[in-house]
């Protein structure tokens, strides 16, 4: 083995080689890494109950009919007239999370309001009916929503949140 | 052996980096690890057979991490079991490539492992002073083989139910308390549902010990130094060169190698190495009508179905890997590397095609030619170290041997 010292010109293509094989080897091992990572997503199977049918007939004004999708409690629920007007009277201005009654239900359905019945504080299910705005009411730490689950009062930062659903035909919804 | 080198083209993280030295100076790992991963001297003339340690590594790092993500979506339980794994093939994102990366990179890791013992069985690297390395190799492949076979019952198709059955009985060979052991074993009075979920708990922690005994035969091998194709042991600082980047590089020459192989297995052929019969669930009602284990183990199958006797056949098996623990006094040879030795590597080629010859018996039916075939190959592997290494000193002449590792390398380079 020679004892040769290096020319700065060997040696600035002696680190371009290396870097080089580095990056290489680090695209290779990121590559690599990412069908690990998504084996932890959603499989197949969990996706295909994405989706889930729900017959609304029985539900009677002022009641709500509570459904699983994904895992998580949907409520169904029909409001009386009084409280779509209530709803309907806030000025959404003083909100915190402003949005009008109508962005919160599908137009001609008013009536029926379909949330996921989650806080958006920390996750627990609040009571229906109940609390200052007679919507709901989260025995956790006290958030408050109204009759179109709007966040009124307490610690949750957002409404509940609306999934995605849509009528198929007068007595049926599709959620998902 | 103390004479760590620095390294000619990099300076130490110590030195370059404040940080790295700051932490150095309170716990000195950075510097630890530098020495033993990078600075630790080796001989120079080692060849491409030197890189099986390595692979071997690797190979244990892709079972360990494939296997951590396949058993977050396996059940261990005889109902749920075999449904599982198909739901990992079919439903989890790309669950298919990551059970295929673990089931090939089993045998892809005895393939490393056999590769790496016959290169320590040819080149004498059982000998003094690497004895206690030898052993602690011995078992790694012990643990292996033992995550191998708890880990392909898993699955719960035929041949993981017959296989569990099978080598569960061996220790109902045992005189007096053989059917006592073989019922805690299974934890009833069949392989069902315990015997799984503790194969199961047992596959995990199994390949933890073999990354814990994997370092002692590191600390080992660190301090004896590392056997060479000369046998010579390391004189001066001639005969040295630094693990970085001499044998980091050649090393990942042999990774590449090494996964382009399992790489067209994986994507090609990835159940070529496996057994239809375990895509059939288990059936304890029905065995199999040709049962045979995976292929890393049908040498010893062999040896062991080649014994008309159950208590004999089952001593005979494990006796086979219990020699090489032996081997370290058998050998009397002074020359360490069988390169200098004629007459052993005449033996030891005879050796290696015996053992080959025996895996494919292992396969074959148990019946006709094929059982006194397997007889006299179990006698040669016996011979291979009971007689034929301890008396062939006596007769062999042995090459000169170079005066030392650097004069060898000065010849040949």
């Amino acid at each position: 083995m020679s004892e040769k010292s290096l020319s700065p010109k060997d040696e600035s293509r002696r680190k371009l080689l290396t870097a080089t094989a580095y990056s290489a080897a680090g695209i290779g091992a990121a590559c690599a890494i990412l069908p690990f990572i998504d084996s932890m997503n959603p499989s197949s199977d969990v996706q295909a109950l994405a989706s889930t049918e729900v017959d609304i007939s029985s539900i009677k004004a002022g009641e709500e009919k509570k459904v699983m999708w994904r895992g998580k409690p949907v409520s169904i629920r029909r409001r009386t007239k009084a409280e779509i007007e209530e709803a309907n009277a806030v000025d959404i201005k003083e909100l915190r999370d402003p949005q009008t009654d109508a962005e919160r239900v599908k137009a001609g359905k008013e009536e029926w309001l379909v949330t996921i019945e989650i806080c958006t504080h920390l996750g627990c299910i609040p009571i229906m009916g109940q609390g200052e705005y007679k919507g709901w009411f989260c025995p956790c730490h006290g958030s408050q929503y109204d009759t179109s689950a709007r966040i009124r009062k307490g610690p949750a930062p957002r409404n509940l949140e609306i999934p995605p659903y849509e009528f198929v035909g007068d007595t049926k919804i599709k959620i998902g | 052996m103390s004479n760590h080198l620095q390294n000619d083209l990099e300076k130490s993280l110590v030195e370059k980096s404040k940080a790295a030295k700051w932490v150095n100076d309170r716990l000195p790992i950075i510097g630890m690890l530098e020495n033993v991963l990078l600075k630790h001297p080796y001989p120079k003339n080692l060849s491409y057979w030197w890189s099986f340690g390595s692979i071997a590594g690797i190979a244990l790092v892709v079972q360990i991490l494939s296997g951590l993500f396949l058993s977050m979506h396996y059940v261990a339980n005889t109902q749920m079991a075999f449904n599982s794994v198909e739901h990992i093939m079919r439903d989890v994102n790309y669950g298919w490539l990551i059970r295929y990366i673990h089931a090939v990179g089993a045998s892809m890791f005895f393939v490393a492992l056999y590769a790496h013992i016959t290169r320590g069985l040819y080149y004498g690297s059982y000998k003094a002073p690497r004895e206690l390395l030898w052993w602690i190799g011995i078992v790694i492949f012990l643990l292996t083989m033992a995550t191998a076979f708890v880990g392909y019952v898993l699955p719960w198709g035929q041949m993981s139910f017959w296989g569990a059955t099978v080598i569960t009985n061996l220790f109902s060979a045992i005189p007096v308390v053989g059917e006592s052991i073989v019922a805690w074993l299974w934890g009833g009075y069949s392989v069902d549902n315990p015997t799984l979920n503790r194969f199961f708990s047992l596959h995990f922690l199994l390949p933890f010990l073999i990354v814990g005994v994997v370092l002692i035969h590191l600390v080992s091998l660190h301090t004896v130094g590392s056997n060479n194709p000369t046998g010579v042991q390391i004189k001066t600082k001639k005969d040295i060169i630094p693990f970085h980047p001499y044998f980091t590089i050649k090393d990942m020459v042999g990774f590449v190698a090494f996964f382009l192989i399992f790489g067209y297995f994986l994507f090609f052929y990835p159940n070529s190495l496996g057994h239809p019969d375990n895509y059939i669930p288990a059936n304890p009602m029905v065995t199999p009508a040709h049962i045979v284990p995976e292929w890393y183990f049908l040498p010893f199958y062999a040896i062991l179905r080649a014994v008309p006797d159950k208590l004999g056949g089952v001593l005979m098996m494990f006796g086979a890997i219990a020699l090489l623990f032996a081997l370290p006094f058998l050998d009397r040879s002074k020359v360490v590397s069988g390169a200098y030795r004629p007459l052993f590597k005449k033996v030891f080629y005879l050796f290696i095609i015996n053992f080959v010859f025996l895996g494919w018996l292992g396969k074959s039916p148990a019946e006709g030619w094929y059982i006194w075939a397997s007889r006299f190959s179990t006698f040669y592997y016996y011979a291979y170290f009971l007689v034929i290494l301890p008396n062939l000193p006596k007769f062999e002449k042995t090459l000169p041997l170079p005066e030392s590792i650097d004069a060898d390398f000065q010849k040949n380079h």
